[in-house]
C-alpha cells in the first residue's frame, strides 16, 4: 500500500535517548472561557517516544488541549510539566523553545513565502548570527544559511517535497501544504510534535502513506507525537496511547483495543441504545 | 537535474558594483557637464529623499505587514535633529554631514522604539490611529517648544532657517544604495525572514518560536532609522525646515508611494516615489490650475491601481538585475518560473 520514503540521515536532529520516561506530564488542566469550562480535569501522560492520540466528538476540545499546551490559552487550573520543567508562566514562544512544535486544524502557512523559506523560519532559532553580521553578510551568515538550507532540504526530503522548495507556499496542493507545516514544526527541533488533524482532507492512499511517514519521523528523530485525528483507521493503526475526550473531559485512556470495547466511549459517538 | 548556471555571489555582487558606480559617474559627469541643469538636479534631489522615505515605510507596511501612520513625524525628528546639529557643531563639511546622518537616524530610530513598543500591542487601525496621534504630536511640539524652553531651538513656525546645505547628488545617490542595501540584506536574513512571517501569519510565527514583540519593534526600529536620515538630507537640501512640512499629508504621500508600488517590494516603493516625486513638477510646467489638482491625480491613481491591480503595481516581485541576467543564460531550457525570488539587486 504505502510508499517506502527514504529517510535522511539521523542527524539533522540531535540524538536522543530512547526511553519511556514522560517527555509531557498535563495534571489537572483546565480552562475556563466566561462561565464555560472548555476542559477540566484533564490528566495525561506521554512518553518520550510513544505516538499518542486524542480523539473524541466535534467540539470535545481536543483543539483547545493543544492550544492549552503551546500556551495560546493560558490554563485556568492545572500544571504542564515538559521534560519535568514546570511550564507556567511560558508563553508560546517559550514553550516552542522548550520543545512544543505543532500543526494547526486550518492550516497555517506563511503563504507568500516559498516552501523553503516557511521551513528556514522554523529554523530561525537554531541560527544564532546577529542582525549587523547579516546586513555586512559576513562569513557566518553565509555559513549558517547554507547549513540552515541544507537542514531544509533533507527536513522538506522526509515527505519528498525538496523539489518544491522554490515554490510558493500557498500555490501547493492541500495535503502538500499538510505536510510542509509538519516539517516547518519539526525544524523547530521539537521533542513533542503536536499534530492537529493531520490527515484531513487525505484520501485513503495519502492518509496510508501519512501513517508511514509519523512512525517514521518518530523513529528518525526519536521524538514524542501527540495527534488529533477523526480517521480511526489512522489513530488505532499508529497510536500506541489514546485519550478520549468529551465535554471537555477525558472519558477513556488505554491501548487501541481498550478504547475501541470501552462502552463509555462507544456512547459517545453513537449515543445509548433505547432499552426496550 | 539541475543545470542551470548559478552565477556566484562575488560576481553578482561585483555586476551590481559595477553599474552602481557607472551610474554614480555618469550622474556627476552630466550634471557637471551641464546636461541637468539645477532645476532637474533639485527634482533628483527630491527623487532621491523620497525613495529613502517610501523605501523605509516599506519595512513596516510592506514586511512586516502593520499600517503606521506617522512616516513624516520620523523624517521630522530626524530633519531637527539633523539641522539643529549642523547649525551647533563646530564641524563642518563632509565630516558634519556625515554624523548628522547617523544622528538623525539614530534618534529617528530611539523614537521608533518609544512609539513603538507601546504602539505595536495594537494591530490595524489602532495602530494606524496612534502612529497618526504621534505624527501630529511631533509637529504640534515642533511647532510650540520654543516658547516652553524659553530659548530658540526649533525656531517655531517660522521655521529652523540657516542649516547649511550639503544635501548633493552623490550623497542622495550614496544614501539611497545603503538604504536599499541594508534593507534588502536584511529581508534575506533569518531576521527578515522573522519579519516577514509576522506579516504572513503571526500565530503561526510565535509557534515557530519567534520572537514576534522584538521583530515588529526591529523593523518598525529599521523603517525610523531610515526615515530619519531622508529627514535629513531633507533638512540640508532645503536648508530651512517648517514644521508644516512634515503633516498627515506628507505621511499620507509617502503610503501612497508604497501602496502603489505595491507593500513588500523594494522596486515598487523606488519605481512609485520616482513617479510621484516627478509628477508634479511636470504637471507644474504645464500649468499650475493642473498642478493644483494633484491630489485629486494621486487619489484616481491609487483607485484604478487598487480596482485592477490591488497588490500594487510590482505585487511583491524583487527586481535583479543578476537574477535577470541568469535567466537569460539559462534561456533555451525553459523552466516555468514559479515564485522566484531574485537576491542580488539594485535599483
Amino acid at each position: 500500500m504505502s510508499k517506502m520514503v527514504p529517510m535522511p540521515s539521523h542527524s539533522i536532529l540531535p540524538q536522543r535517548d530512547v526511553d519511556k520516561t514522560p517527555i509531557l506530564e498535563a495534571r489537572l488542566l483546565g480552562i475556563d472561557f466566561g462561565g464555560l469550562t472548555a476542559v477540566d480535569n484533564f490528566t495525561l501522560t506521554i512518553g518520550r517516544t510513544e505516538i499518542a492520540g486524542l480523539i473524541g466528538p466535534n467540539g470535545a476540545g481536543k483543539t483547545t488541549v493543544f492550544n492549552l499546551l503551546t500556551k495560546v490559552y493560558q490554563p485556568t487550573r492545572g500544571t504542564i510539566l515538559l521534560d519535568t520543567k514546570d511550564t507556567s508562566g511560558m508563553n508560546t514562544i517559550q514553550v516552542n523553545r522548550a520543545g512544543i512544535a505543532r500543526t494547526f486544524q486550518n492550516i497555517r502557512l506563511f503563504k507568500n513565502l516559498s516552501v523553503l523559506d516557511n521551513v528556514l523560519i522554523g529554523i530561525h532559532n537554531s541560527m544564532d548570527y546577529p542582525l549587523v553580521t547579516s546586513v555586512l553578510r559576513l562569513p557566518q551568515y553565509w555559513k549558517q544559511e547554507q547549513e540552515a538550507k541544507e537542514k531544509a532540504l533533507k527536513l522538506l526530503s522526509i515527505f519528498q517535497m525538496q523539489d518544491l522548495a522554490k515554490y510558493q507556499a500557498g500555490a501547493l496542493p492541500y495535503g502538500a501544504q499538510r505536510r510542509l507545516e509538519i516539517v516547518r514544526a519539526l525544524a523547530t527541533n521539537p521533542k513533542l510534535l503536536l499534530l492537529d488533524e493531520p490527515a484531513a482532507g487525505m484520501n485513503p492512499s495519502e492518509t496510508a502513506e501519512l501513517m508511514e511517514n509519523i512512525r517514521q519521523i518518530r523513529d528518525t528523530f526519536q521524538i514524542a507525537i501527540m495527534l488529533i485525528e477523526h480517521d480511526m483507521n489512522l489513530v488505532m493503526g499508529i497510536c500506541e496511547g489514546i485519550a478520549v475526550l468529551n465535554y471537555g473531559r477525558i472519558i477513556a485512556k488505554g491501548t487501541p483495543e481498550e478504547i475501541q470495547e470501552n462502552p463509555a466511549v462507544i456512547e459517545a459517538y453513537l449515543g445509548k441504545r433505547k432499552e426496550g | 537535474m539541475n543545470q542551470e548556471k548559478q552565477i556566484p555571489m562575488p560576481v553578482r555582487y561585483l555586476i551590481n558594483i559595477a553599474l552602481l558606480a557607472i551610474c554614480l559617474v555618469a550622474g556627476n559627469l552630466l550634471i557637471s557637464g551641464g546636461f541637468i541643469s539645477s532645476y532637474y538636479q533639485k527634482i533628483l534631489l527630491q527623487v532621491g529623499i523620497y525613495i529613502i522615505a517610501a523605501v523605509s515605510l516599506n519595512v513596516a507596511t510592506g514586511y512586516l505587514g502593520q499600517l503606521p501612520l506617522g512616516h513624516a513625524g520620523f523624517m521630522a525628528v530626524g530633519g531637527y535633529t539633523a539641522g539643529i546639529f549642523l547649525k551647533a557643531c563646530p564641524l563642518t563639511g563632509i565630516p558634519a554631514f556625515i554624523l548628522s546622518l547617523v544622528l538623525a537616524g539614530i534618534v529617528a530610530g530611539i523614537f521608533g522604539i518609544i512609539i513603538g513598543i507601546p504602539a505595536l500591542r495594537l494591530k490595524g487601525d489602532y495602530l494606524a490611529i496612534i502612529t497618526l496621534g504621534f505624527g501630529e504630536i511631533i509637529r504640534v511640539i515642533l511647532l510650540n517648544i520654543d516658547n516652553v524652553l524659553g530659548f530658540k531651538l526649533t525656531g517655531g513656525a517660522g521655521g529652523l532657517m540657516g542649516i547649511p546645505k550639503y544635501t548633493s547628488f552623490n550623497s542622495v545617490f550614496l544614501c539611497v544604495v545603503i538604504t536599499c542595501f541594508v534593507i534588502h540584506t536584511l529581508i534575506k536574513s533569518r531576521h527578515g525572514r522573522a519579519i516577514l512571517s509576522i506579516r504572513e501569519n503571526e500565530i503561526a510565527a510565535e509557534s515557530c518560536g519567534i520572537n514576534t514583540t522584538y521583530y515588529k519593534t526591529m523593523a518598525f526600529v529599521v523603517s525610523a532609522f531610515f526615515a530619519g536620515v531622508s529627514g535629513a538630507l531633507f533638512a540640508s537640501y532645503l536648508g530651512i525646515l517648517v514644521p508644516g512640512d512634515f503633516g498627515f499629508m506628507k505621511s499620507i504621500e509617502i503610503l501612497v508611494m508604497v501602496v502603489l508600488g505595491g507593500m513588500g517590494s523594494m522596486i515598487g516603493s523606488v519605481i512609485a516615489a520616482t513617479v510621484l516625486t516627478i509628477v508634479p513638477f511636470l504637471l507644474q510646467s504645464i500649468s499650475q490650475t493642473v498642478a493644483d489638482y494633484r491630489m485629486v491625480i494621486y487619489s484616481v491613481l491609487l483607485i484604478v491601481v487598487m480596482i485592477f491591480k490591488p497588490s500594487g503595481l510590482m505585487g511583491t516581485y524583487d527586481f535583479s538585475l543578476t537574477s535577470l541576467i541568469q535567466r537569460l543564460i539559462n534561456l533555451p531550457s525553459v523552466h516555468e518560473g514559479v515564485a522566484k525570488k531574485g537576491d542580488g539587486r539594485n535599483e
